[in-house]
Parts: C-alpha cells; structure tokens; sequence
C-alpha cells in the first residue's frame, strides 16, 4: 500500500507513440519524496549533460507532489522540468491549480515524457485509459482556447488541461505552460513541449488518494485552517499590506500598489519612479480592477484568493490572472493598470512567462531609442508604447522578424544583436531575467540567495525572514513574541538586535554566520514545499505561515506514512537541494555564474561580498567553486554523484572537503 | 392538538458569488465518509459538488439530494445575470441523467447527511472548511405540514387505486407490503 502517492509514473515515448504504465521503487519516496526530489533524481540518472534542450533525450516531467491531491490546505502542486533553453540547465517550474490532483486521482504521480512526436500531439489521461491524439487542428490556438476545444472533443468538462500556445509552438524561449487558473511559466519550459509536438496534456482521474495516519493528519490540516482564520482575522502589524496576509501577495484582493509600483522599476528595469502612486492613479486602477476583476480564485484545496477571474470586454471570464503578471506589462510599457489586463490576456493565450516577456519586449524598445536597433527592424510598429508591446507580443510569439530574435530572451538576443546590446540585457541571473528591482544598499543576505538560487525567482527562495527590521527595537521584540515558526530561538536574537541604520545594519548585520543559517533556514523551507507540493503561500513563502518546519515532518509523515522528524527531513531536503545543483554542476555551473546584476545594488563590496559567498559554499558543504565536496556527497547519500563527478575530472580524490564543511547541520548550535 | 406545528430544518445557504472554486468541500465531505475515517479522499464520493464552468464564470456548490430512480420528463435551464447555466445545474437529485451523486464503486446513490455524527459537530465539515463563506450553515424553524392535510391526500390517493385496480388488490398489496 502507497500512501499520498499512486506508486506508479507515466512514461510516454512521443517518438514512437509508446505509453507505459511503471511502478515507483518506495525507497525513492524515503530518500527524496516527490515532486522536484524525484524529478531531480530522473535527470540525473536519464539526462547526462551532453543532452541539450531541444534534443529528443531531454525529459519533459511533470511530477506531483508527495501530498498533492490530500486534504492538506494548498496541496496541489506539480513541478513541470526539463532541461532549459534560456538557461541550459536542469530547470523547473511550479504550477497549482487542478491539474496534479486530477492526474495523481487518475494513478500517477509523474508523467515523463521523452522523444518528440513526429506530428502535433495531445495527451488524454482518463483513469486507466491513455492515448495521444491528434493535435492539427489545434495548433495556432491560445492555451484556454486549445483546452477549451479539447474539453468539449472529449465530452469533458471537468478535465484539468494543461496546454502551449503559439510561444510554445514556436519555442521562444520563455514560453509557458497555461493550466487556467495556474502556469509553470519560468525558464521555458512550454518551449520544449512544443519542441516535443505536444499540444495539450488532459487528465481526468476518479480514484482515491489515501492517507497513512488518518486521524494524524486531518488534526494538523484543521489546525492549519483555524490559524488562517486568524491570520485573516488579525493581519500582520507593521508590514505593508501586501506582506500582512497570507498565500502569495494578494495582488488580485489588494488595490493598494504603492510598494510594488515605487518600489519596483519601470521599463527594462530601470526607472524608480517615486511618488508615482497618486490618489488620481489609486482611483482610476481601483475601477479598473472593479470592473474587469469579476471573482477572486483560489486552486485545488486552498482557502487563499491569489488569482482574479479577468474580464475583458465581456461580462464572465476571460482569462485567470495570477499574482504579479497584473504589473509587469503595465511596469514594461510605463503604461496603466488596463493595459496591462488586457495585454495579459493576449499574452496567457500565447502562453508567456510574465516576467521574461514584458522585459524583454522593453529591452527592444530601449535599444531602438539608443540606437542599437533601427527603425527598419520594426516595419509597421506603432507609436505609441501600448500599441508597441502588442505589436512585439505578436512578432515574438510567431518568430517573425525582430521577434525572432527577441524569442530568445535578453539574455540570448543582445548576444545575437551584439553592438553593445550586452549592456542592456543587465537584469539576469544564470541568463534569465528576475524580479525589475534596483536598490540601494547591498543586502547580503539576498546576495546570498541569489548568488546560490538554482530558481528563475527571488520569490522561490526567500521567505520567512523578514526583509528589513522594524524602526525599533520593541518592534521587533513584539515581532518575536508569536513566532514560533523559527527553527531556533537564535534567529529571534538576530532579528530583536537588527537595526535599520548604524551598527547593527546591512550589509554587516546579522553576522555572516547567522545570515548562512537565515538563507538557509528559507531556502529549505521552499525545497520541503517543492517535494511535497504544498503552496509556497502557506508555508515557505509568507511571514508566520501556518506551516513551518516544527509541524511539516509531522503533516508528511502522517500522509505518506513516513518516520520523519525535523532533523531527518532537513537532511533529506539537502539532499534534494544537492541533487538539483549536482544536475546543474554536470551541465557546467560554476562559481562565475553565481552572481546577481551588477545593477542591483548602487552599494556593493566586493571583498566582502566574495567573502561571504566562500563562508556559504562551506557552510553547504561546496567547495569554493559552489561544487558539493566529496564528503558532503558521501553524508547525503550521493556517493553516485561524487562518483560521476570524479568521472568527468570535475572534482578529484585529492579534493579535500573545505573545513568545517559539517556546518550546514548547525554547528553553531 | 393546538397552534401550527413547527420543526427545526438544517439548512446550508450556498451563496454562488463568494465560491471561489478551491473545491475543499468534495476534498473534505469525501474523506471524512471514507472508512475508516479520513482515510482517503476522491471527490467522486462527494456527497457536495461544485458546478464549475471557469471561463462562464460558473460556480455551484450543490449538495446530495433525493436518488431518483428516473429522470425528469423536461430538463431545465437557467440564465441568470447573462450566464447559462448547464442542464439541472441546481438540481440536487442523484439521476440517472448525470455521473454526480453515485458511488463510483457501486453505482449506489450518495445523499448529504448533514454529516449527522455522535457526537455531533457545530457545522457539517464542508461547511466548516469553506473559509470563503460560501457555505453557511444555519438551522430554521420552519411550519410543519398540517395533519388533516395530510391524511386527505392519502385517501384520495388510496381511492384512485382503487379506482384503478379495484379494492381486492390494494387491500393484498398491503398487506403483502405488511409481511416484508
């Protein structure tokens, strides 16, 4: 008997139109749980590094996870990878919604396909019953659309379909993968589906999904209901109303924009435009979203509302928006909050990541107004910045022109631009575009998480910590008097004596050993998420979730019927976290790569910087290179790893385990 | 006997606009009448579905009625606000016309039982787990129906059969109904 999980992957073969049914070895769930743990493990062991990402042997996995589809509040994640054609590494991507507790009722916990199909493809999972069928005639069409004609040639509503656009059919480069309510938008994946011929994935699925410890485990889901309750209740004091709630920021609930539209910057992530949110501005979005916002959503089993219902020119819905894609086009275009509404249904039909694509078409822009490109790459473009975006979009999703170049991302257009466009594509990391933020003063801690990051987004890995001290001291002692979510109470210490300015201020407080334990704290709490298919919004991701590292082990045990505590489980999760930059190592991530923008901060201190980034790699158990040392290996349970490595001459025998490299388990306690 | 006769009703008021689709009330009706309790759930054993049309806009909490062994002779459908609602979209019958409302392993009717429990619980669990609101719970004191009506509806009725059938096969048809 399997518990939480069916025990059973599908592997569908595109190029011969083979499907399989496979039984899962229990020992993996013991090692690495699900979701991105497993799907880590299938890469490593099935996509060696020679493999590129449109060759047919990239694996494209959509993997549950461990307790997705049970009763536990805001289960419901699938992490869709495969190797990524913006980054060219092992890339991921979450998406919620409904799809992967419909495939896990339907028997399988991973569907992984290989191969590409030598005609358009859609993949139709009812029960036991699986079969591609053809796709012609749904090519061209936008993600709801093609699901929508999908649902109505099965006879299906209630089938969950995940589905490519045009983006995707074109492979540009952030192409995404549209579920309604949900996406796996970062790193383009929806390119490589589209390489592989697959349109659409439907499922519908009408078995059980069991629970170990029954009694266990509905009492910590009850629980979890009842703190929400409160924490809807009594919002949190002293944050920014985005930050006082639960779930990911509210974005579709809360009108109030001033922290993300003064705080963020416009354009290709440049312009900070201070005192740009008005009364005049609060009060012509408001009725924006008053009369185009026509339902709050929530996905599978999840009392939060971060998606909106959308209408655009009609009275029900047009599409399902999702937390901050509501800003970005409007932020790319220096345009308004209607803009960016109706834009984002455009461009969630042709299935694009909100973040990559919006940036990238104001790169364009940018280097038309300097020079770098000509008038005569954007035949027929409009004027004004509006009707600009739209004609990009278009050109972009078809590869048409300037968009074929543009399809690449920034990072790989201004390589083919060349004439200085390098300059302007200064928002990426591990060639990907983040987060448009530009600030101040160097914070180390988030030097750290983005240095180290092995996700397309900050918001992936930080968390719970939070971002900035309170002006005083009694503040921040009042904040610690109702957080129990701490692993120790060492990290109220270092929060009650964290100062805004002077001695005990960025980018030297906390010390550089409490900020390991501070980055790591939160970047673990998002790996636990990650294999278990929890929201990041009720656990890694907001302040004082309900979930937390002193009730997880517990909730996972209960469900898969596992023997975990906090200790085994963050062992585990650093295995998970190893394993994922063993893939990424293999494939030539180094050191060099580990960088923000040099644009993030207007403060930076090299020395210190470096410094802190060799006290991280040891605190993880990496030698100054970022690559896991043969012992740390050798702890996890990856001896197959170290062997690999030592293989391919990217670590040696002699390669001696820096010091201290044990720390990662708390040494300091 | 004096005065109308009054009784309490159990009543969940379903308030459409504040369902945010999250389908919690399937996940957690289905595992709690899972045997043993809680141990499992699907929402094909829900005894409370949620009628989803996302791109319509469309979102019915409906919850186990009475099996019908037949299906309406007429079937309904209602537009309410510019949205079209599926056939028999509030109905709450469990009807040979749709999938809803039966034990997939059987076929066997599923009926809401307000979850009835001992000891009891403040509000079905359903309720209970919709943190949106869309589902509240509220007992009425509602008019029982008058006696005296009731006991002309069943002459009329027994006189009609017997009308039918003659009073020889009634009287054995009760009384054959009696031994079982």
């Amino acid at each position: 008997m399997r518990y939480a999980e069916t025990g059973f992957n599908l592997e569908v073969d595109l190029a011969r139109g083979n499907i399989e049914r496979v039984a899962t070895d229990p020992q993996l769930t013991e090692l690495h749980l699900g979701g991105l743990g497993t799907n880590a493990k299938l890469f490593w062991d099935r996509v060696p590094p020679e493999v590129g990402h449109f060759d047919p042997e990239n694996l494209l996995i959509f993997g549950t996870g461990l307790l997705t589809g049970t009763p536990a509040p805001s289960c419901n994640r699938t992490v869709v990878s495969a190797i990524s054609p913006q980054t060219r590494l092992f890339g991921f991507s979450i998406m919620g919604g409904f799809f992967g507790p419909e495939l896990k009722r339907a028997g399988y916990d991973k569907l992984i396909f290989s191969g590409k199909s030598p005609a358009p493809v859609f993949l139709w999972i009812h029960d036991d019953k699986v079969e591609l069928r053809d796709a012609s005639h749904l090519m061209g069409l936008g993600t709801l659309e093609s699901a929508e004609v999908i649902r109505q040639e099965l006879e299906q509503p209630d089938a969950a379909v995940s589905s490519i656009g045009l983006a995707g059919e074109n492979r540009v480069f952030y192409a995404s993968i549209e579920q309604g309510r949900s996406s796996a938008s970062r790193l383009g994946l929806g390119a490589v589906m589209g390489d592989k011929n697959l349109k659409a994935i439907a499922v519908r699925g009408s078995g059980d999904i069991h629970i170990a410890d029954p009694a266990r485990f509905i009492g910590l889901c009850n629980e979890s209901l009842a703190f929400i309750k409160h924490r809807d209740k009594n919002p949190l004091k002293g944050v920014m109303p985005i930050l006082a709630g639960l779930g990911s920021p509210q974005e579709m609930a809360i009108d109030d924009e001033k922290w993300h539209t003064e705080n963020f910057v416009w354009g290709n992530a440049r312009v900070r435009r201070k005192g740009f949110w008005t009364e005049e501005v609060a009060d012509e979005w408001t009725k924006t979203m008053d009369s185009m916002r026509t339902r709050l959503l929530s996905c599978f089993n999840c009392p939060m509302k971060c998606g909106a219902a959308i209408s655009v020119d009609t009275r029900m819905c047009s599409y399902m928006m999702k937390c901050f894609s509501k800003l970005t086009y409007t932020m790319g275009a220096f345009s308004d909050l209607e803009f960016g509404l109706r834009i984002a249904q455009k461009a969630t039909e042709h299935g694009v990541d909100a973040f990559s694509a919006p940036q990238t078409m104001a790169f364009a822009i940018e280097l038309l107004e300097d020079g770098i490109l000509k008038d005569s790459d954007f035949p027929g473009m409009p004027a004004d910045s509006e009707g600009r975006f739209y004609w990009l979009l278009d050109r972009i999703v078809r590869r048409e022109g300037i968009g074929d170049v543009l399809a690449d991302g920034t990072y790989w257009a201004a390589r083919k631009i060349g004439g200085g466009a390098e300059e302007y594509a200064h928002n990426c990391i591990k060639k990907t575009e983040q987060l448009p933020l530009k600030l101040g003063m160097l914070n180390h801690m988030y030097f750290l998480m983005y240095c180290t990051g092995e996700k397309a987004n900050i918001t992936q890995i930080e968390g719970n910590f939070p971002q900035v001290p309170f002006p005083t001291r009694e503040e921040n002692e009042d904040w610690n008097e109702d957080w129990p979510q701490v692993p120790d109470e060492r990290f109220k210490e270092w929060f009650r004596d964290w100062e805004l300015r002077g001695d005990n201020s960025i980018p030297h407080y906390p010390s550089a050993e409490a900020s390991f334990e501070i980055v790591n704290w939160q970047e673990k709490m998002h790996y636990i998420d990650d294999s278990t298919g929890m929201c990041a919004g009720l656990s890694s991701f907001p302040y004082k979730p309900p979930f937390h590292i002193h009730n997880l082990p517990t909730l996972i045990s209960a469900g898969a019927g596992l023997d975990l505590d906090e200790d085994s489980l963050s062992h585990l999760t650093r295995r998970n976290r190893d394993l994922v930059r063993a893939n990424n190592i293999r494939r030539g991530m180094r050191r060099e790569d580990e960088k923000p923008p040099d644009d993030h901060w207007k403060h930076r201190f090299p020395e210190l910087e470096q410094q802190l980034l060799d006290g991280y790699y040891e605190f993880k158990g990496w030698n100054p290179d970022g690559i896991p040392t043969l012992e740390s290996l050798h702890e996890l349970d990856l001896d197959y790893v170290a062997e690999d490595f030592l293989q391919r001459g990217i670590l040696t025998e002699n390669d001696e385990a820096p010091a201290g490299a044990a720390a990662a388990d708390g040494e300091e306690s | 006997m004096s005065g109308p006769q009054k009784k309490i009703v159990k009543r969940i008021r379903i308030d459409v606009d504040k369902c945010n689709g999250c389908l919690g009330c399937e996940v957690i009706c289905s595992a709690s009448h899972a045997m043993p309790k809680y141990s499992s759930n699907n929402p094909a054993r829900s005894r409370i579905r949620v009628i989803r049309e996302p791109l319509s806009d469309i979102y019915v909490p409906v919850f186990a009625g009475e099996y019908t062994a037949a299906e309406c002779a007429g079937r309904d459908k209602y537009i309410i606000d510019g949205k079209e609602y599926e056939d028999c979209a509030f109905c709450r019958a469990a009807c040979p016309s749709r999938d809803i409302f039966k034990e997939p392993d059987s076929g066997l009717p599923l009926k809401c039982d307000m979850c009835e429990s001992d000891p009891s619980l403040d509000e079905p669990l359903c309720v209970q787990w919709c943190l949106a609101d869309a589902l509240i719970y509220e007992e009425v004191e509602v008019a029982a129906g008058d006696e005296s009506e009731t006991v002309a509806e069943l002459d009329a009725g027994l006189q009609a059969l017997a009308h039918k059938h003659g009073w020889p096969k009634v009287r054995d048809a009760v009384d054959r109904m009696k031994k079982n």
